[in-house]
C-alpha cells in the first residue's frame, strides 16, 4: 500500500510520536501502580518530556534542512517551531514538579493527571509546528480537550467543576468561532494550507467574505490567549483551578496560542496585514487596560495574577499587531515577532516563578490565597520573599529582570511600526501595574503579622522555582544569548 | 585606572552581598561592614576630584566600553565629565555619611537596612556614570526599589502611602522618558512614524545623539524634550510635580531623607543637562519652552518657600525648602548662559550638602524626642548648645549667607537669570528673602525663647558620632562658600559645552542675515574653543 506521504515525513515528528506513545504508555502504567508510588510515574513524565526534548535535534538531523515542510505543508520544522517547542515542554516540566506534592496528597489518582498533562504538550507541540489551517486547529483542540479535563480533574471541589465548566463552555464556544472563521477563509481563498492562503491574498482584492473570516478566527485566537473582550473566563478559572494547572493554563497554552496566532496571522494572512491591524490594536488597547485596572481590585492573589496575565496578554499583542515593523540595520524585518518570543520566554519564567511561590504557600488544599496570606513573609521566609519581589519587579517590567527586556522590546515594536498611543498606554499600564504587584510586596515586607498559611517545604517546586529565578534575572541583566536565539528562531 | 567607576558601582553591591551572608543578630559587624564599604567607596571616588582633565576639557574621562546586548547596540559604557564627578563625589559623601548616621537610628531589621542603603549607592553612581542610555535607564529604575524599601519599612506612620507614591510617581516620569530613548533609538537608525531616520547603526551612546542633536527635527525635539521634561521633572521636583516629595521625605527614615535631597533630586537636574538640553537643544532654546520651564521654576521658588513657612514639622519645612532651592537650580540652568549653569551646578551640590545637613540635625533632636513638631520644642539652644551651634551654621549655608556655599550659588544664579531676563532675576530673589525668613522663623522658635516643655530639659547635646556626620558638611559648605575657584573650574567646561550647544541651536532657528552670518562662528564658538569660562566664580570673589 502507497503511504500518501514519504516514510521521513515520520522522522520529523519523531518528537511528538515518542511523547504520544510515552504519555500512553504512562496511562497504561498508571493502572498497576499502587497509590503510594504514584511519585514515580511524575518523575516518568519528567524523563518523558526530557526525551522529548532530546529528539528534538534528532529530528532536526533526520530534516536535513530546516525548514522542513511534511505531510503534504501539514507541518514544518523550522526555527520558529523549535522555539515554541521547547518553551511548551519547558512550561510542561515545571508544572510536574509544581504538581508532585499536591498530586500525592490529593484524593484523586495521579496517572490520568500526568497523562493528561502530557497529551496537553503533544497538541501543544504539534500547534508549534502546525502550517496548515486544519493541523493547527486539530493540535489546539488537543491541547484544549485535555485542558477542559485537567481543569476538572479534582471533581469534588467546586471551585474546581466551576473553573472547568466555564473553561469548556467557553472554550467550545471560541473553538466554534475559530473554526467557521478558517472555513471562511478556506471559502475565500480556495486552500487551507498557510502559505497557499497567503500568495492567495496577495494576489487578491480585499473582499468581504475573507474579512469576516479574518475578524472571526481572530476572535477566536484572541479568546485562546485571553485577550479582551474575550477574556472573562481567565481569572475565574484560574482561581478556580489548582495552583500548578492555574499556572500551567497562564503559561502553556497561551504561549503555544501565541505561536499559532502569530503563524495564521503572519505566514497566512499576512500580506492583509493592513486589514487586520487595527483589530488587534483596538484588541490590545482594551486588554491593557481591562487586564491592569481589573487586577487593582483583588484580593486574591490567584485572581489578580489572572488579571495580570490578561494584561501580559495586551503587551504581546503588540508585538503581533507590529509585525511589519523592519528593525534598524542588522536588524530583523519582523520586529514584532521577535518581540514577542523574547517576551514570552521571560514571562514564562516569572510567571512561574510567582505561581511557584503560591503553590509552596498554600493554605487548605487550594484557592484560599488572598494578598494577606502574604503578610510578613520576609520574617517566615526571607528568600522566598526576595524572590517573589524579584518576579513581581520583572513582571511590572522593572530591570534588570527579564520583564524588562521584554517590554523594552515589544514597546519599541509599536512604535516602530507606528503605533505611538498603544505605546503610551503600553508604558502608562506597566506603571499602574506596579501598584498591584507592590501590593504583595507591600504585605511580605511592611506588613507584620504570621499569616496562617505555613511555609511548606517542597524541594521540588523550590529548585523549580529557583531555576526561575536564575533564569529572569540572568534574561535581565545579559540579553543578549536570548535576544541572539530568538532572532535566529524568526518565522521567514 | 581604567575600570575605577566600575569598582565604584559595583564595590557597594559587593558589600550588600557580604552583609546578607552575616548573621542577623550581629549588628555591629553588619554597621561596620557597610560603614567600611562606603567609606572605601568614598576614598576609592577621590581620584574625581584630582582629575586634571575636567579643568581643561568638556570631555569625558574614565571611560569604559563593553559590548552588552550587541543585537540592539546596547553598550555597557562608563564615564564622567567635571559635572557628574562632582555629583558622584556627592554621593559617595552622603553616602557613607548617611549610613554612619543611622547607627542608633535605625534598631530594625538593620540588616535589610544596609543592604539597601548600598544598593541604592550602587544605582546612584551608575546613573551618574551612565554614557549609554539604556544601562542610565536601568540604573534609574533600579534605584527606586531601594529606596521604596527604605520608606516603606523604616518609614514614618504613613510611610505605605509615601513609599507607593513615590515609587509611582517617579515611574510614570520615567515610562515615558523609555518612549522617548526609544524614538530616539529608532531617529538615529531607520526612523519611525514620519520622521525619516540617520541610517545609523544601532546604538544608545549619549554622545553620539549629543552629536546628532541638530539633526533632530524641530518637532520630535519638542516631543522629546517634553518627554524627558516629565522624567527629569518629576525627580527634581519642578513645581506641579513636586506632591510626592513632602510625603516621602517625611516619611523616610533620616537616612533615606539625606540621600533623597541630596542625591535623587539632583538626579532630575542632571537629567536636564545631560540630557534635555544638549539632545533637544532646538526645543529647549525655544523661547516659549524656556519661559514655561522658568515660570514653572520661579513658581517653585516662590510657591515652596511660602508653604515652608507656614508648615508645623519641621521635617516637612525642610523637604518643602528642598521645592524652593530646586527651584533656583533650574531657574539657573534655563538661563542658558555660563553663569546660570554653572550656578545652577554648584548649587546642586551645595542643596545636598546643606538639605542633607539638615535632615540629619532634624533627625538627631527626632531620635530623642520621638517628635518633630516645632511647637514641641523652644529655648533648646540652652540645653544643646553644641547642636544649635551646628544647625545654625548649616542653616545660614542653606539661607545663602556669604562665606558660605548657598550664597555662591544663588548669586551666580541670579547673576545668570539676571543676564538672560531681569524680570527672573527680581521674581527669584524674593526667594532668597522668604528663604532667610522662614528657615530663621525655624531657628528662633526651636532654639530660642524660654525652654517650655518640661520633656526638653534633659536633652542630651549631639555625641562625637552625630558632630562627627555634620562636620565633614560644614566643612564642605565652608570650602565653597569662600573658595568655590577649584568647583567652578571643574565643571566650567562641561558647563560651557551645553550651554554653547544650546546657543547654536538658538543661532541655527534664528533667520540670519548674510553681513552678520560671516561675523557669526567668532561669536559663537564651539564649546571647545571657549577658555574655561571661570568669570562668574571671579565675581563671586570681588563681592
Amino acid at each position: 500500500m502507497a503511504l500518501p506521504f514519504p516514510l521521513s515525513d515520520l522522522l520529523v515528528i519523531l518528537p511528538e510520536l515518542v511523547l504520544t506513545e510515552l504519555a500512553l504508555g504512562i496511562l497504561l502504567w498508571a493502572t498497576v501502580v499502587k497509590r503510594e508510588n504514584e511519585r514515580v510515574l511524575a518523575w516518568a513524565s519528567l524523563a518523558s518530556l526530557a526525551i522529548t526534548a532530546a529528539l528534538i535535534p534528532v529530528a532536526v538531523s533526520f530534516a536535513g534542512t530546516l525548514p522542513r515542510s511534511a505531510f503534504g505543508g501539514m507541518f514544518a520544522l523550522d526555527g520558529f517551531g523549535i522555539f515554541f517547542k521547547v518553551l511548551t515542554l519547558v512550561a510542561a516540566a515545571v508544572t510536574i514538579l509544581f504538581s508532585l506534592r499536591f498530586v500525592g496528597t490529593s484524593s484523586y489518582p495521579g496517572g490520568e493527571y500526568y497523562a493528561l498533562l502530557l497529551f496537553s504538550t503533544v497538541g501543544m507541540l504539534f500547534m508549534a509546528s502546525g502550517t496548515h489551517l486544519v493541523s493547527l486547529y486539530i493540535a489546539l483542540e488537543l491541547m484544549a480537550l485535555s485542558q477542559y479535563v485537567l481543569a476538572g480533574y479534582f471533581k469534588r471541589e467546586t471551585k474546581s467543576i466551576e473553573a472547568a465548566a466555564k473553561y469548556f463552555v467557553l472554550g467550545a464556544f471560541s473553538s466554534g468561532i475559530l473554526l467557521y472563521g478558517l472555513s471562511l477563509v478556506y471559502g475565500a481563498t480556495g486552500t487551507l494550507s498557510l502559505a497557499g492562503v497567503s500568495s492567495s491574498l496577495a494576489g487578491s482584492p480585499r473582499s468581504g467574505l475573507l474579512m469576516v473570516g479574518v475578524v472571526l478566527t481572530a476572535c477566536g485566537m484572541l479568546f485562546k490567549i485571553a485577550s479582551a473582550p474575550f477574556h472573562v473566563w481567565a481569572p475565574d478559572v484560574y482561581e478556580g483551578a489548582p495552583t500548578p494547572v492555574s499556572a500551567f493554563f497562564a503559561v502553556g497554552p497561551k504561549v503555544a496560542a501565541y505561536a499559532i496566532f502569530a503563524r495564521i496571522f503572519f505566514a497566512g494572512f499576512g500580506p492583509r496585514a493592513d486589514d487586520w491591524a487595527p483589530i488587534l490594536a483596538a484588541s490590545a488597547a482594551l486588554t491593557m487596560v481591562i487586564g491592569n485596572v481589573g487586577a487593582l481590585m483583588q484580593k486574591n492573589v490567584k485572581r489578580l495574577l489572572g488579571y495580570s496575565s490578561i494584561g501580559h496578554a495586551g503587551y504581546a499583542l503588540l508585538g503581533l499587531l507590529a509585525y511589519k515593523a523592519g528593525g534598524a540595520a542588522g536588524q530583523p524585518e519582523s520586529f514584532g515577532l521577535w518581540a514577542v518570543m523574547i517576551y514570552l520566554s521571560a514571562y514564562l519564567l516569572m510567571t512561574f516563578g510567582a505561581f511557584g511561590l503560591i503553590v509552596l504557600l498554600e493554605a487548605k488544599g487550594y484557592a484560599s490565597e488572598s494578598v494577606d496570606d502574604f503578610n510578613g513573609l520576609w520574617k517566615r521566609n526571607p528568600l522566598a520573599a526576595g524572590a517573589m519581589v524579584v518576579f513581581l519587579l520583572s513582571l511590572a517590567g522593572i530591570p534588570p529582570t527579564a520583564g524588562f527586556v521584554g517590554k523594552y522590546f515589544l514597546f519599541s515594536a509599536a512604535l516602530k511600526a507606528g503605533w505611538p498611543l498603544l505605546a503610551l498606554l503600553g508604558v502608562l499600564m506597566s506603571a499602574v501595574s506596579l501598584f498591584y504587584y507592590f501590593r504583595i510586596v507591600r504585605a511580605m515586607y511592611f506588613v507584620e503579622g504570621e499569616g496562617e498559611v505555613q511555609w511548606r517545604e517542597e524541594p521540588a517546586v523550590a529548585i523549580a522555582v529557583g531555576l526561575c529565578l536564575v533564569g529572569t534575572l540572568a534574561i535581565g541583566v545579559m540579553p543578549q544569548p536570548l535576544v541572539a536565539l530568538a532572532k535566529a528562531c524568526l518565522l521567514p | 585606572m581604567n575600570f575605577l567607576l566600575s569598582l565604584l558601582i559595583l564595590l557597594p553591591t559587593a558589600g550588600a552581598l557580604a552583609i546578607l551572608f552575616l548573621p542577623r543578630d550581629k549588628t555591629g559587624a553588619i554597621k561596620a561592614l557597610a560603614t567600611g564599604v562606603a567609606g572605601l567607596t568614598f576614598v576609592l571616588s577621590l581620584p574625581l576630584w584630582f582629575a586634571r582633565g575636567f579643568r581643561e576639557s568638556a570631555g569625558f574621562l574614565f571611560r569604559e566600553d563593553l559590548d552588552w546586548i550587541p543585537s540592539l547596540g546596547v553598550r555597557y559604557s562608563l564615564g564622567v565629565d567635571g559635572i557628574a564627578a562632582l555629583l558622584i563625589l556627592l554621593t559617595t559623601l552622603l553616602s557613607v555619611i548617611s549610613i554612619y548616621s543611622s547607627y542608633t537610628a535605625v534598631k530594625t531589621r538593620e540588616k535589610e537596612y544596609y543592604v539597601f542603603l548600598l544598593l541604592l549607592e550602587t544605582g546612584m553612581i551608575g546613573v551618574f556614570c551612565a554614557l549609554d542610555f539604556f544601562l542610565f535607564y536601568v540604573f534609574w529604575e533600579v534605584m527606586l526599589v531601594p529606596m521604596y524599601f527604605l520608606i516603606g519599612v523604616w518609614g514614618g506612620p504613613r510611610k505605605l502611602y509615601a513609599a507607593i507614591k513615590f515609587f509611582l510617581y517617579t515611574l510614570f516620569g520615567s515610562v515615558i522618558m523609555l518612549l522617548a530613548i526609544i524614538a530616539l533609538y529608532f531617529f538615529n537608525t531607520t526612523g519611525f512614524l514620519w520622521w525619516k531616520g540617520l541610517g545609523n547603526a544601532p546604538s544608545f551612546d549619549i554622545l553620539h545623539f549629543h552629536q546628532i542633536a541638530p539633526l533632530i527635527p524641530a518637532d520630535l525635539s519638542l516631543w522629546l524634550f517634553w518627554a524627558f521634561f516629565l522624567g527629569f521633572a518629576i525627580k527634581v521636583p519642578m513645581f506641579p510635580f513636586h506632591t510626592w516629595l513632602p510625603d516621602a521625605h517625611v516619611e523616610a527614615p533620616t537616612a533615606g531623607s539625606v540621600i533623597l535631597a541630596g542625591v535623587l533630586l539632583k538626579m532630575g537636574t542632571y537629567g536636564f543637562l545631560r540630557f534635555s538640553l544638549p539632545i533637544c537643544p532646538s526645543a529647549a532654546s525655544n523661547s516659549r519652552v524656556q519661559t514655561a520651564v522658568v515660570v514653572l521654576s520661579i513658581i517653585g521658588i516662590i510657591y515652596g518657600s511660602l508653604v515652608a513657612m507656614v508648615q508645623k514639622d519641621m521635617k516637612k519645612l525642610v523637604a518643602y525648602s528642598s521645592v524652593a532651592h530646586l527651584g533656583f537650580v533650574m531657574l539657573g540652568l534655563f538661563a542658558f548662559n555660563n553663569a546660570g549653569m554653572q550656578g545652577g551646578v554648584i548649587q546642586s551640590i551645595n542643596h545636598g550638602l546643606s538639605t542633607g545637613g539638615l535632615f540629619l540635625l532634624v533627625g538627631i533632636i527626632y531620635e530623642r524626642r520621638h517628635t518633630r513638631q516645632i511647637a514641641d520644642f523652644g529655648g533648646i539652644s540652652q540645653v544643646m548648645p553644641i547642636y544649635a551651634t551646628l544647625f545654625m551654621i548649616i542653616l545660614l549655608a542653606s539661607i545663602g549667607l556669604p562665606l558660605l556655599n548657598g550664597f555662591v550659588g544663588e548669586f551666580t544664579i541670579l547673576v545668570g537669570a539676571f543676564l538672560a531676563n531681569w524680570i527672573w532675576a527680581l521674581f527669584a530673589s524674593f526667594g532668597v528673602v522668604l528663604g532667610a525668613a522662614y528657615m530663621l522663623w525655624l531657628y528662633q522658635r526651636v532654639f530660642f525663647g524660654e525652654l517650655k516643655h518640661e520633656e526638653n530639659k534633659g536633652l542630651e547635646d549631639v555625641n562625637l558620632r552625630e558632630v562627627l556626620t555634620i562636620v565633614p558638611l560644614i566643612l564642605a559648605c565652608l570650602w565653597i562658600g569662600v573658595y568655590p575657584k577649584p568647583f567652578f573650574e571643574m565643571t566650567a567646561p562641561a558647563s560651557a559645552k551645553i550651554v554653547a550647544a544650546v546657543e547654536n541651536a538658538r543661532a541655527a532657528a534664528r533667520p540670519v542675515p548674510a553681513a552678520v552670518a560671516a561675523a557669526a562662528p567668532a561669536a559663537i564658538a564651539p564649546a571647545g574653543a571657549v577658555p574655561a569660562e571661570v568669570a562668574p566664580a571671579a565675581d563671586v570673589k570681588g563681592h
